[in-house]
Parts: structure tokens; C-alpha cells; sequence
């Protein structure tokens, strides 16, 4: 039995979802916050174009191609688990763990790279904010997917069900916050 | 809507059964699990009063130590020693820090959130008590954390509650290289906390209220609170990036904030105040709130305008995040740029004027009962107004410009935060002591407390007002090569607001004997002393495990403030009454 807070729901939407939207919303105005503060610094500094044209850019696709293909896997998932079927659920949500995983492997590779080549947080604001902003991005990817792996479980069990929704949203907005980092970092040059 | 049938049934699951014994009796568990390991929401609030009231202390003794130096340069402090222009420095950082991120949020927010969010929507708990419980665990490391610099090497961070950089990024500049990270990690910590318990605040109040009960029957405290976790919620983030940003310039030596190296300094500015002017909004919030219920309920009258409290609230929580770069007139940001913020500023005190006269027009006709928490309430009023009108002089590009960093800017935000974070506090505390703790408090001895608070606290500010007039700027630890303000009115006044500050310090003692000695020797209090509507007075005081007794919980059938209503036996409607 669960205490009456959690079953109520005046608003219709169930306590979860809309507690996950909250944090969602919270995180939005921390990388909007990082990201203006990048554009304003960018648009005062023509040199960043130069300095980005150091940016490896088929690595950043790749990474976008990888987490786009992630969220796919996520939505699947959330579709297995709207059948009640924890079993494809499981299945998909690892899928979008080794998404998650592989697009760190590759992240660290070209991070190994380019710190072996100078380019350190340290060489200038553009290479700070690339830092900064890609490494704030990696923490979610990191934590999303150390989530995903311990609900799982439970998901297969066919417990807990609505939190397959719950992580795919989060994931989607890991996702998109990679959308508006690629072209920013890697694009404009 | 909940099922009210559901919830009602006394027969459930075995846990449920346990819930129900769980009423008004005192559990079988041990100290750590009850004191430091509940997820009840009102244990939480204590523990978040408690913290909050003991860094109040500390923040307290700062204030006297710097005062005492202000007034008596060179003097051995009774209590400290001789204050050196370090350690000056990092006590009024340490105050400032303290008294806004470690008393006013935890007490008005935390406490007061966690408290009445549950008892007054009708509910038996927060939507997420676990994470309720590390909200305050991260609190009370962050709380640790920022009282650890002052043992570090080099002592804890002086480079003032804004940290600009450079003096915050660099420690060749600030010299405490472990105290400044500290001052940021503790601060960090905080946000997380109430990011934490914000989101369990706004879910709480719009998923779990009590059936019948809809958004407008909801107390305005109850508002005020909501709205100032999603102010808080939607501020902090830059800030926070910008936390990370200047960690990043004090340990991997990067520059973000180093015009040499490519960044800029203002721009930390701008991520500070955009958080930290919408922030004053989420302490003044329920601070509001909490006044509103009072004056209600001791006006024994309806709020003149509920609506308008919300509307004026919505709008001011709106403006605020426009009027950021009122605190940069002489950053050196763009003159027409200075124009657009003094104008949003000017803009904000309408809707505050508006509640102000809201409050006021409910008093009119009243049956005003002068009790403690009222005359706290109308001393908010007092003190709020004075706060609020000298911020239009400083609103005002071009009279900022004078005023910028004087002792007037810190006697008008003081005029503001004191009623926020102590008239404001004590009216809550004094207001809902005897549901905490199901015994009155002393009215003699809150009475005394009050003038021994109120008159200092004016004393101490109206002279300093003078002085940043007449050009005393901020943050000096001494004035000796200052002829100007070195002159003996001067150190008059300094020695006027000392003293003053010393009685206000030596008052709060009637108010911790009056708490401690009313937990056991004073009247119980029954469910609803104050004759109030709201359904926290619906319950036992103080309230059991899941507040009501199950299957009790209340349903709600009208507004909150229905006092005096003609043709009614008592002047008072509860909201559960069903008619």
C-alpha cells in the first residue's frame, strides 16, 4: 500500500511523469544558461571559427548518428512496455544502454585525441566550452544510462512499467541536448 | 480527481494497518531512524527549521563580530579577538552567504514548504519522501561543507555572497585557494537540495490535493511556496552552469571569466543576478504567503483580494527575470541598456505595491486581534514598505550611480531580507508553534521578543541609511585613512547601530527560552487555536504518522479565507466543513 500522496493525482497526469518533466525543465535552463553564455562569448569572438575548425566533425556525426539510434531504441521500448511486454522492453531500453556506452567510447577516443594534439580545456575559451559543455552533456549520458540498466530489471518483471516512459523522456532530452551541441561545437566553423 | 471511497477504506493491505496505528502513537524506532532517516514530510521541516535556525546564529555572530569592528576599529571582540582585514572580509561573505542560502531558503522554503504543503492541501505526506529525505541530507552536507573553510588553510572564502571574479577565480587575488572552492561546492550543494525539494513542492501541490479542494482553494502560502520553487527552478540553471564554469577557472586554470584568456568577467554578473534577483522573489514569496495567513486569520476578515495576490505574484514572478542588470549600473554595461532595466524595475513594484495594498485593505475593518504572530506580520508590512520604496531610488540608473556599494544599498536590502528572513520567519513560527508542537507559546514573553527585535533592528538600519548617504562605502574594514568618513558623528552613528544590533542579538534569547520553556510548560493548544480555516487546524497538534487518522482525511468544500461570513454562528467557515 502506498501512502495517498502518491496515488492521487489531481491533474490527471500520474505524479512520476510530471515530476520527470519538472527535473527536465530544470535542466533546460542549465544548458540554456551554458549555451547563451557560448553564443554570446562566440558571437563577440570571430575567432572561435577558427578554432573550431579543429573539431574532428565525422566523429561528432557519427556520435549523433549513434544517439539518434539510441532514442530509437527508447522508443521501443516505451511501445513494448505500453503492451505490458517487459521482456522487448528490457531487450530495447540495453539497446539504448549500449547506444549510450558506445557513444562514450567515441567521445573518449576523439577526447584522447585531441588533448594528445594540444587542444586542452586550458587553450582557450572556445576549447573551454567545448570541454565543458560536451563533458556536462557526457555526465547525463553517464547517468541516464546507469539509470536504464538498474530499472531495467524490474522492467522485465514486468514491474514498474511506467518508468520505461519515464527514462525515455529524459533520454530524448540527453538526445536533443547533443542536437543543439553538434551543430554549435562541430558545425560552425 | 482521487477516490475519495478508496481512500477512505479502513480495511487495506497489512502496511496500511500499520499506517493506521502509526496515529498519534509514538513509533518503536530508534533515534537515528526517527530523527535523522524519516521521510515524514514534518520531521524533514524541523530538521530543516533546526539547521536553518542554527546557521541563523551563526550568521548572527558575523554580523556582531564585523559590526563591533565597524564600530570600534581595532577593538579585541569579546568572543573572537582582533579582526583582521581577512577575516573581516570573509565574515561579511560568510553572512551574507549564510543568513540568504542557509536561513532564509531552508527555513521559509524547506521548513515551512515541507511543513504546511501536506497538512493544508489534505494530504498524509509529500508525493516523494525519499527524495524529501536527501533533499535535506544534501542540505545538511552543504551546510557542513561551507562551515569547514573556516578551517582550512587560508581561511574561508572573502570575496564577498556575489563572487565576481577575478577576486572569486583567482588566488592570488582572494588568497583562501581551498576556501573559495569550498564557498562554491557548498553552494552547488545547496541548489541541489532545493532542486530537490522543489520539484517535490510543485508535484505535491498540484497532484495531491485533498478532493474538492481546486488550485483557487489552495492558501496563498501554499501558492507563494509553489511559485517560488519554479522561480527558483527556472533561475538557478545558468548560474549553476556558471558554478561550473568558475570551478573549472579555480582548479584546471582555465578562463572562462579572464578577459586575458579570451572570457569575460561580466559575464559571471549576468549568470549570478539572473538567478540572484529572481532568487530575493523566492524568499519574499512565502514570506508573503505566510503574512497573508495571518493577517487573515487575525483581521477576521476574508482576504481583500485573493485573486489579485496571485495574479500580482504571477507578474512579479514574471518581471523578475527581467530586472537582473539593475545590480550592473556601473559594471559598465551599455547606458541604453540601463535605461530598458531601470524601467523593468520600476515596473516591479507595481505588482508588489498592489499586494501591499491588498494586505492593508484587509486589515481595514477588521477585528484586529493583536496577537505575537500579528504584530510580527504588521511589522513585515512596515519594514517591507521602507525596503521596498528606497529600492526605487536605487532602480534608478542615474541615482545608482551615486549609490552604488554605499551603506545605503545594505540598509535597503536589509529592509527588505530581515522582514523576509526573520519578521517573516518568526511570524510563521510563532503562528504554527502550537501545531509543531501542540502547546502555546508564552504571548508576554513573544510580546517582549518582538519590540526587543523590531526597535533594534530599525536602529540598527535607519543610521546606516544616513551613512551611505552621506558616502560610506561597503566592505571597508577600516575607515582610519578615510578622513571623511573618519569624522566622531560618524563613528556615532557606526556606534548607535552596533549597540543596537547587540540588543537585538541579546533578544533572541527570550525567544529560545520562550521555545524551549513552552514545549513543556506551556498551554496545550488544542486542534485549531487560532480559530483558523485552512485544514492544518483540522488535525490533532501536534499532527500523528500520516496527519489525519486514516480514512479522516479531510475534503475540502470552499476557499480558505471565509471569516465573518453573515448569517454563520462562528465567525470562522473550515475549509472541510461542509457547510
Amino acid at each position: 500500500m502506498k501512502p495517498i500522496a502518491t496515488t492521487r493525482s489531481v491533474t490527471g497526469i500520474p505524479t512520476g511523469r510530471l515530476a520527470v518533466w519538472w527535473v527536465i525543465a530544470s535542466e533546460i535552463v542549465i544548458f540554456g544558461g551554458l549555451l547563451s553564455s557560448y553564443i554570446m562569448h562566440r558571437l563577440g569572438h570571430p575567432e572561435f571559427g577558427d578554432y573550431a575548425a579543429h573539431t574532428k566533425t565525422w566523429i561528432g556525426a557519427t556520435n549523433t548518428f549513434i544517439l539518434l539510434t539510441s532514442s530509437l531504441s527508447a522508443v521501443l521500448a516505451h511501445q513494448a512496455a505500453e503492451k505490458k511486454d517487459g521482456k522487448t522492453a528490457f531487450k530495447y531500453l540495453w539497446g539504448t544502454f549500449a547506444g549510450g556506452a558506445a557513444f562514450l567510447c567515441v567521445k573518449s577516443f576523439e577526447w584522447y585525441h585531441e588533448i594528445n594534439e594540444g587542444y586542452t580545456i586550458t587553450r582557450n575559451a572556445f576549447w573551454s566550452f567545448y570541454y565543458t559543455a560536451a563533458g556536462l552533456h557526457a555526465c547525463h549520458v553517464i547517468g541516464g544510462i546507469i539509470i536504464m540498466a538498474i530499472i531495467s530489471f524490474d522492467v522485465r518483471e514486468n514491474r514498474e512499467l511506467q518508468r520505461v516512459e519515464l527514462i525515455g523522456n529524459y533520454w530524448h532530452f540527453v538526445d536533443l541536448v547533443w542536437i543543439f551541441l553538434f551543430p554549435l561545437l562541430y558545425i560552425a566553423k | 480527481m482521487a477516490d475519495p471511497a478508496h481512500e477512505s477504506s479502513p480495511h487495506g493491505a497489512p502496511a496500511h494497518d500499520d499506517h493506521a496505528h502509526g496515529h498519534g502513537e509514538h513509533h518503536e524506532e530508534n533515534f537515528f531512524l526517527k530523527y535523522l532517516w524519516s521521510t515524514d514530510h514534518k520531521m524533514i521541516a524541523k530538521q530543516y527549521m533546526f539547521t536553518g535556525m542554527f546557521m541563523a546564529m551563526i550568521g548572527g555572530f558575523f554580523a556582531y563580530v564585523f559590526r563591533m569592528n565597524d564600530a570600534f576599529p581595532g577593538m579585541h571582540v569579546p568572543g573572537f579577538g582582533h579582526v583582521t582585514p581577512a577575516a573581516y572580509n570573509s565574515l561579511v561573505t560568510n553572512h551574507g552567504t549564510i543568513m540568504i542560502f542557509w536561513v532564509a531558503m531552508p527555513v521559509l522554503i524547506a521548513a515551512f514548504g515541507n511543513y504546511l504543503i501536506p497538512l493544508m492541501i489534505g494530504c498524509d505526506d509529500m508525493v516523494f519522501p525519499r527524495i524529501n529525505r536527501l533533499s535535506y541530507q544534501v542540505f545538511l552536507l552543504s551546510a557542513v561543507v561551507l562551515l569547514a573553510a573556516f578551517f582550512v588553510p587560508g581561511g574561508a572564502f572573502g570575496g564577498a555572497w556575489t563572487a565576481y571574479p577575478p577576486l572569486s577565480a583567482q588566488s592570488q587575488y582572494n588568497m583562501t585557494p581551498h576556501g573559495a572552492q569550498l564557498w562554491l561546492l557548498a553552494v552547488a550543494l545547496e541548489f541541489v537540495a532545493f532542486l530537490l525539494g522543489g520539484i517535490n513542492f510543485v508535484t505535491t501541490a498540484m497532484n495531491s490535493r485533498a478532493p474538492g479542494m481546486k488550485m483557487f482553494d489552495m492558501p496563498i502560502v501554499i501558492w507563494m511556496i509553489v511559485i517560488a520553487s519554479i522561480l527558483f527552478m527556472a533561475s538557478v540553471g545558468p548560474l549553476i552552469a556558471g558554478a561550473i564554469m568558475l570551478f573549472f577557472d579555480q582548479t584546471l586554470g582555465t578562463g572562462f571569466f579572464d578577459p586575458k584568456r579570451g572570457g569575460d568577467p561580466i559575464l559571471w554578473q549576468h549568470l549570478f543576478w539572473f538567478f540572484g534577483h529572481p532568487e530575493v522573489y523566492v524568499v519574499l514569496l512565502p514570506a508573503l504567503g505566510i503574512v497573508a495567513e495571518v493577517i487573515t486569520t487575525f483581521s477576521r476578515k476574508k482576504i481583500f483580494g485573493y485573486k489579485t495576490v496571485l495574479f500580482t505574484t504571477f507578474a512579479t514572478g514574471l518581471l523578475s527575470f527581467f530586472v537582473w542588470a539593475h545590480h550592473q549600473f556601473i559594471a559598465g554595461i551599455d547606458p541604453r541598456m540601463a535605461n530598458v532595466f531601470t524601467v523593468t524595475t520600476v515596473l516591479i513594484s507595481v505588482p508588489i505595491a498592489e499586494m501591499m495594498f491588498v494586505y492593508i485593505a484587509t486589515l481595514y475593518g477588521g477585528s484586529i486581534r493583536l496577537t505575537t504572530p500579528m504584530l510580527w506580520a504588521l511589522s513585515f508590512l512596515f519594514a517591507f514598505i521602507i525596503g521596498g520604496v528606497t529600492g526605487i531610488f536605487l532602480g534608478a540608473s542615474g541615482a545608482d550611480i551615486f549609490f552604488h556599494d554605499t551603506y545605503f544599498v545594505l540598509a535597503h536590502f536589509h529592509y527588505t531580507f530581515v522582514p523576509i528572513a526573520i519578521l517573516g520567519v518568526f511570524c510563521g513560527v510563532t503562528f504554527w508553534y502550537p501545531k509543531m508542537f501542540g502547546r502555546m507559546m508564552n504571548e508576554t514573553l513573544g510580546k517582549l521578543h518582538f519590540w526587543g527585535t523590531f526597535v533594534p533592528f530599525n536602529g540598527i538600519f535607519v543610521p546606516l541609511f544616513m551613512l551611505g548617504l552621506a558616502g560610506q562605502h561597503r566592505r571597508i574594514w577600516s575607515y582610519e585613512h578615510f578622513p571623511e568618513l573618519s569624522r566622531p558623528e560618524f563613528y556615532h552613528m557606526r556606534q548607535f547601530a552596533t549597540v543596537s544590533l547587540c540588543i537585538m542579538l541579546a533578544s533572541q534569547a527570550l525567544f529560545i527560552f520562550n521555545f524551549f520553556w513552552s514545549l513543556k510548560a506551556g498551554k496545550p493548544a488544542g486542534k485549531n487555536p487560532w480559530k483558523a480555516n485552512t485544514l492544518d487546524w483540522t488535525t490533532e497538534s501536534p499532527p500523528g504518522h500520516g496527519n489525519w487518522p486514516p480514512g479522516k482525511l479531510p475534503t475540502c468544500y470552499r476557499g480558505p479565507y471565509e471569516f465573518s461570513v453573515p448569517g454563520r454562528k462562528d465567525d470562522f467557515w473550515p475549509q472541510d466543513e461542509p457547510n
